[in-house]
């Protein structure tokens, strides 16, 4: 493998003529201008030429293609909507980037036993839009859920802001079932509650298309609840704030939603918007009750009362189902809000005790200032679950390496206090280096070793996820450039 | 946390030891689920010497305790607190350690309604077959840094390593929680089971035996006080209730236990994990249904290939859970492409073969 780069031509070639033998001529894509489309992910900032892109219809064409990808020894990165946040669907120069786009049919909803099978490139939002005249959904709900496949869900156990109380995408999946590297079907999970055998269902949901192709996935669908109202709660300071989080939880309340933005971020929401948010506030806290008109009427009660405790300088609650989608629409659209505001912002995606919330606001805030860049927040703050968005501008250069340099500093920080580098958006290409802070090179030669066990050639989606001892060293060596420790020191559990 | 740095150390050297000797470990908890899984082989590795919470504050949600620490203890202190285990492991006796709570996996009457123990694990740290101590996941609700190895030791026995510690969501308990019972047969429960599931209702546990459908709601006051105006059906005094709930979710009910003349006649105790949709299955057997269908218990003593065969055609698989003989196997398999998987894994982890083994499959 990996010829030299003259040789790309030849090697493309040869592909092509051999993915030839198992697909249509139009299924398959290696014209620069065909594949352009391909090159990124939701990470605009890298991108890679794919060698060939194919557009396989049916299950045996990928069988073949993987087959193909096999023996020729070609990487093959499958790939759903491209809406992912880490790099995860980046291409390989030298790899098939494998679109499961024509995989988006809904094979069976069985509102009896509250499941749907869908194939994998069916979009989030679509299975819930085709469970609701039985009063069912699909429960997690990425904020790219419009375009976002439930392959892609599968691939990185998306979240969503409803996760808290309603799970990720593994605690709403039964079965996947698809391909082995090698082109062998396999299935995890089970129609039934579980399966014989150790269960690798957690293993291949969240493994960032590494271990398996999934064709197929057997969700559960939720009972839609009668009714949702949603509390917006202002605070003076940030810590303030923070606590209200701590104490919701504390009371022994779920809410269905908890959701923080700092007062920069309602700002650029607002006005995206206009979603009715306090300007004033130094923090917003948004706090969901669902479940029958009983239930939400005793449970918003028992919220307000809490945030009023906590210090909430004003507490609206959503009149009806317009307001409540209002309030959301700011929060949904703060990636795109603050797509306007900057040519580009960079999304982290850390988690940490929720306990350190505004210790943490107060940290990002100092970065800010320390490497002149500015910062908007949204936390999935029921769960811990961080999204500073840091703005600059990629065709700079020097903001880029800032930037990086930035959001590098927020995910040490994030494992410092107890955390984890990526809580939702996975590791892809983005956060290799600071896998080397989280995870030991024992820890990370497990992962390795897990990686081999289902893919012994390295060929599905090479590079992402786990970076190599090399790697790890490299970046172990700028940190004491930079006269810090790797933080060898620090217990990780 | 000296104490317990020595106790890994001590467990770490053994573990080495045992890989270069070539040697077998058998991981000791309480015990009390020995009969479960097989027979296990090997020298016992007791983990008496690590116990304790090492963490736990209610307004995380989360508890981290070492894999010693007593069953019974880390639940009283939840109580204690108003929160608690949601997926009710099984205890069987008392005695039980958090530690072999994880390496079963079992999940009690909840099931359904709420997850099992896999999807509340957060992190763990374990010894693998080198000897080596490893952190994988955390302590937080969201991670997806890196494979999911935690939640793969849940249901493992133990034959991936020794489970040291481990970070566990919790949740509040409900405000509220009532127990309603329906006379039935096994077609009218089976049905209102799968419809109650379909609707928005704070179902909390389901139960069929003997003809009579018993059904737990748990949540807000009001949720539970409108779901009785709906269903309505008769309701178990409190106290009757706990009990009930209690001697299913750890087989003290007598059903779970057959006497020693019973397993010498050949009666086995057997779990049955079906697609909850499934169709009563005539088989002959005494039967115990709960988790709305999906997981159901017979007595019988037909041939394991038979009961194995039903299970498998209705898109399940059966454990054969207490018997005279297993040497049908405790556990289904799975397909040869999934069991590869298995044995790559074990590999992986435990190269020498040291943890274990035979817990899960005779030959792995």
């Amino acid at each position: 493998m990996n010829p030299q780069a003259d040789d790309r031509g030849a090697r493309q070639s040869e592909v092509v003529a051999a993915l030839a033998r198992v697909l249509p001529r139009a299924a398959i894509l290696f014209r620069h201008e065909d594949t352009v489309a391909y090159e990124c992910d939701g990470l605009t900032a890298y991108r890679a030429s794919p060698l060939v892109v194919v557009l396989p219809e049916t299950e045996a064409q990928v069988a073949d293609v993987l087959a193909v990808c096999h023996r020729l020894e070609v990487p093959v990165v499958a790939r759903g909507a491209g809406t992912g946040l880490s790099g995860g669907a980046l291409p390989h120069r030298w790899g098939v980037s494998l679109s499961l786009a024509k995989f988006n049919r809904i094979l069976n909803i069985d509102p009896a036993s509250c499941t749907a099978v869908v194939q994998s490139g069916v979009r989030n939002l679509a299975i819930s839009e085709a469970a609701a005249p039985y009063g069912l959904y699909y429960a997690p709900d990425p904020s790219s859920q419009i375009a976002c496949t439930i392959g892609g869900n599968v691939a990185e156990n998306s979240g969503g802001v409803h996760c808290l109380k309603y799970g990720l995408t593994l605690h709403n999946v039964l079965r996947v079932r698809g391909y082995l590297a090698d082109g062998e079907p396999v299935e995890f999970g089970s129609e039934a509650l579980d399966a014989p055998g150790l269960d690798l269902l957690p293993l291949v949901v969240g493994s960032e298309g590494m271990l398996a192709v999934i064709l197929e996935v057997t969700v559960k669908l939720t009972p839609k609840p009668q009714l949702a109202r949603c509390i917006m709660a202002s605070f003076d300071d940030v810590e303030s704030a923070g606590a209200a989080v701590a104490n919701v939880i504390a009371r022994g309340i779920i809410p269905a939603g908890l959701e923080l933005m700092d007062q920069p971020m309602t700002a650029v929401a607002e006005a995206y918007v206009h979603a009715g948010y306090d300007l004033a506030a130094a923090a917003i806290l948004l706090c969901e009750s669902d479940g029958t008109a009983e239930e939400v009427a005793e449970e918003i009660e028992r919220m307000t009362e809490v945030l009023t405790a906590s210090g909430a300088s004003r507490i609206e609650v959503s009149r009806d189902e317009a307001q409540r989608q209002r309030f959301w629409s700011g929060r949904k659209n703060a990636f795109p809000a603050s797509g306007g505001i900057s040519p580009d912002y960079m999304c982290m995606d850390s988690t940490i005790p929720r306990k350190r919330l505004a210790e943490m606001l107060r940290a990002i805030g100092a970065m800010a200032e320390k490497y002149g860049l500015r910062c908007v927040n949204v936390f999935h703050a029921g769960d811990g679950n961080l999204h500073p968005l840091i703005l600059f501008d990629a065709n700079d250069a020097e903001q880029m390496r800032r930037c990086e340099l930035f959001g590098a500093e927020i995910l040490e920080a994030s494992v410092r206090l107890g955390g984890t580098v990526t809580g939702e958006h996975g590791v892809g290409v983005e956060k290799l280096n600071s896998m080397c802070v989280q995870f030991s090179p024992a820890e990370r030669e497990h992962f390795f070793a897990i990686k081999r066990a289902f893919d012994p050639a390295g060929l599905l989606n090479p590079g992402k996820v786990i970076p190599t001892l090399q790697r790890c060293a490299e970046y172990g060596k700028m940190h004491v450039h930079r006269g810090m420790l790797p933080f060898a020191e620090l217990p990780r559990f | 946390m000296g104490h317990g740095e020595a106790a890994l150390r001590r467990l770490t050297e053994r573990v080495r030891a045992a890989a270069a000797g070539g040697e077998q470990l058998d991981i000791r908890g309480g015990g009390t689920k020995a009969f479960y899984a097989e027979a296990p082989r090997g020298e016992p590795l007791p983990l008496a010497e690590l116990t304790g919470v090492s963490s736990y504050e209610p307004s995380e949600l989360v508890i981290s305790a070492r894999a010693g620490t007593p069953l019974l203890e880390l639940e009283a202190l939840l109580e204690h607190a108003g929160q608690c285990l949601p997926f009710e492991p099984p205890r069987f006796a008392p005695g039980g350690t958090v530690g072999g709570m994880i390496a079963a996996g079992l999940t009690g009457p909840a099931r359904a309604y709420v997850g099992c123990l896999r999807d509340f694990l957060l992190g763990c740290s374990l010894i693998d077959g080198r000897g080596e101590l490893l952190h994988f996941g955390g302590e937080v609700m969201k991670n997806v840094a890196g494979y999911d190895v935690s939640r793969v030791l849940a249901g493992s026995w133990g034959i991936l390593g020794v489970i040291c510690e481990v970070s566990i969501k919790v949740l509040p308990r409900a405000v509220a929680t009532t127990t309603i019972a329906f006379d039935c047969d096994q077609t009218q429960a089976l049905a209102q089971m799968l419809a109650w599931s379909a609707q928005a209702l704070p179902l909390r546990a389901s139960s069929w035996y003997e003809n009579r459908l018993t059904v737990r709601l748990a949540g807000a006051e009001s949720a539970v006080r409108a779901a009785l105006v709906r269903l309505g059906g008769s309701r178990l005094e409190p106290e009757t209730a706990e009990r009930w709930w209690r001697a299913l979710r750890d087989h003290t009910h007598p059903f779970f236990q057959p006497t020693v003349a019973e397993l010498a006649a050949g009666t086995c105790l057997w779990r049955l994990s079906l697609p909850v949709r499934t169709a009563p299955l005539d088989f002959g057997s005494r039967e115990w249904i709960e988790w709305g269908g999906a997981q159901r218990w017979w007595r019988s003593a037909a041939p394991a290939v038979q009961v194995r065969e039903v299970a498998a055609r209705a898109g399940g698989h059966a454990t054969l859970v207490r018997a005279a003989d297993k040497t049908a196997g405790a556990f289904a398999r799975p397909n040869a492409a999934v069991l590869a998987l298995n044995r790559r894994l074990k590999r992986a982890f435990d190269p020498a073969g040291v943890f274990n083994g035979g817990r899960l499959y005779p030959d792995l």
